[in-house]
């Protein structure tokens, strides 16, 4: 047996093991989660890039090059663009105007509407994609940009509210007060007072919103039809040819620049989501 | 205001015109909800009792619950009904949440440069767009792909995964994509958890499963039914990933409530049978908002 420790070392010792053990589990983790990742990274600069993570012999950037073309990329990058950010625009505006009246007065049904909107957050939109087919044929609003950008900030319209709200709650009411007894009307107190204190919290939902959109398939997929108007995310569809041949490499170069802006915005914010941010606190009312 | 000016306009009309003005903020959101939401949503209730086909016919006429009883003879509609329990069971309740609930535990152990790396991968797999998840999960369990390199290399017997086990593939594929929610969720629910209270069961002797089970548990309760109920209202409605993975095939073996329904609406012209197949699904949706709404206002 060995003789016994001091107990100041055995706890040291202690805490070391444990650290290498949860460092040992988390790398563990961590190769299993990247080993997709990685097989996206080096078939795009392969130019013989199959379904197996593997090394590149010689690594170019030909798979981009092939797919940097109008028809390709810039066009259905571009109908993203013009979607998801006409859809979080309108996302946006209509959530802080109406978190402004919810955080500020208290009228009978201002609690409804509020469990009615985070109930609404809930529903898996996915389940009345069907009907609103239905309903968008009947309308014409059926293969518009106009139209799925519309039903896009719908969906997303709830969760930016209660986001907002609660946004909106952390601005002290002292300023927006000696705004109003300077005569402001509510459109500027909103504009000029409140928003600008709470910028962080704007540009989380903002940011939030359209990474949302961004990434949004089934809503595209279900009410776009022609091939011209399509998102990114609906359009990555014609990697997989006619003729069954894929042309790997270029998926993914291609989901690589499709990907990418979504990655930028999200570290752009990630430091205000850090711990679950709202989706954990926020949501706790 | 003056006493006579509010005379003359009536205190009862003045404020009601004031809480008109006042509240008016709220009508665009209203109306986008009532339009492109609310509306929906009773569409669907009177689609789904009427038998509208895609062809377009002249009149699609009541057939009251025809529908629903055609669902609950269907083989087909409820092999979409256990397909789906299973994917929710396997990919939500078991490995997002658990699995999320681990790596937040470690990194609470790990060394910084090692929690980084893994918050950065793990949270990139959540970050990027379904369908390009969708992709590198069908390239990672296809036949000729990376998990069965990785088998060989150890040795073990390789599979056709998106054959043979379709349904668990595209789970796998979802706690890929979604353990990252959890993982931020428990790890913002741990930080809150007092050291002094582990350290103190510690002393007492208390191993780690039993401070987990009796202590950490307990107090991240409320984490754990919010994140039980997200996860689940999540993986009820993922269609993208399945699709891009499997497209419900091969035949129908990974074809979850919403790809069934898409397949019945689209590919075989039912949209009154889809839509039916569509509002079942809502309600399940709903009544899972329910019992969180119900979580929340406990807290409130």
């Amino acid at each position: 047996m060995a003789p016994p420790a001091r107990p100041g070392r055995r706890v040291l010792t202690r805490s070391a093991r444990q650290r290498l053990a949860a460092d040992a589990g988390l790398l563990v983790a961590a190769v299993a989660f990247a080993l997709p990742l990685t097989w996206l990274v080096l078939s795009s600069l392969n130019p013989e890039a199959t379904l197996r993570v593997r090394l590149p012999e010689s690594a170019t950037l030909d798979n981009f090059s092939a797919v940097l073309t109008d028809e390709i990329t810039f066009t259905p990058m571009l109908n993203s663009l013009l979607m998801c950010g006409g859809a979080t625009l309108v996302t946006v505006v209509c959530a802080a105007l109406a978190a402004y009246p919810l955080s500020r007065f208290r009228a009978r049904f201002s609690r409804p509407y509020l469990l009615t909107v985070l109930f609404a957050t809930c529903l898996p939109i996915t389940a009345i994609m069907v009907p609103v087919y239905g309903l968008f044929v009947q309308v014409n609003l059926i293969d518009t940009q106009y139209g799925t950008a519309l039903f896009l900030a719908a969906a997303q319209l709830p969760f930016a509210i209660w986001l907002m709200k609660n946004f909106m709650d952390g601005v002290p009411r002292v300023l927006e007060e000696a705004a109003w007894t300077d005569g402001a009307s509510w459109p500027q107190t909103l504009w000029r007072v409140i928003l600008p204190l709470m910028g962080p919290g704007f540009t989380v939902v903002t940011i939030y919103t359209f990474i949302m959109m961004w990434g949004n398939f089934f809503v595209p997929f279900m009410l776009l039809l022609s091939p011209e108007q399509l998102p990114a995310s609906v359009s990555i569809f014609t990697f997989f040819g006619n003729y069954g041949a894929i042309a790997f490499g270029e998926l993914a170069a291609f989901s690589i620049l499709y990907s990418t802006p979504v990655i930028i915005l999200y570290i752009l914010i990630s430091r205000r989501l850090g711990g679950g941010f709202a989706l954990g606190g926020a949501v706790k009312g | 205001m003056t006493r006579a000016a509010a005379e003359t306009a009536g205190p009862a009309g003045r404020t009601r015109a004031a809480a008109v003005l006042r509240w008016s903020p709220l009508a665009p959101a209203t109306v986008i909800l009532l339009l492109f939401l609310a509306g929906p949503i009773g569409y669907c209730v009177y689609i789904a009792f009427t038998d509208t086909q895609l062809t377009g016919q002249e009149s699609a006429s009541f057939v009251g619950l025809a529908n629903f009883r055609h669902a609950f003879g269907d083989a087909g509609f409820r092999n979409a009904v256990v397909l789906t329990l299973v994917f929710t069971v396997l990919s939500s309740l078991l490995g997002q949440n658990t699995l999320g609930l681990a790596l937040a535990g470690l990194m609470r152990r790990a060394s910084r440069p090692v929690r980084a790396l893994t918050g950065a991968v793990v949270i990139t797999a959540w970050v990027i767009p379904e369908i390009v998840a969708g992709f590198l999960l069908y390239s990672f369990f296809e036949r000729r792909g990376t998990l069965n390199a990785v088998l060989e290399w150890l040795q073990l017997p390789a599979q056709n995964w998106l054959f043979t086990l379709p349904i668990l593939a595209v789970s796998f594929a979802n706690v890929w994509r979604g353990t990252a929610f959890s993982m931020l969720i428990y790890s913002a629910a741990l930080s809150e958890v007092p050291q002094e209270v582990t350290e103190s069961a510690q002393v007492d002797g208390a191993g780690g499963l039993r401070r987990l089970w009796h202590i950490t548990l307990p107090m991240i309760r409320r984490s754990i039914g919010t994140n039980l109920m997200l996860n689940t209202l999540q993986t009820l409605s993922v269609f993208g990933l399945i699709w891009a993975m499997t497209r419900g095939g091969p035949g129908n073996r990974s074809q979850t409530l919403p790809v069934f329904m898409y397949d019945q609406a689209f590919m075989k012209s039912l949209i009154g049978y889809g839509t039916a197949v569509a509002l079942l699904l809502l309600v399940v949706g709903a009544l899972f908002s329910s019992v969180y709404l119900r979580l929340l206002r406990e807290e409130v």
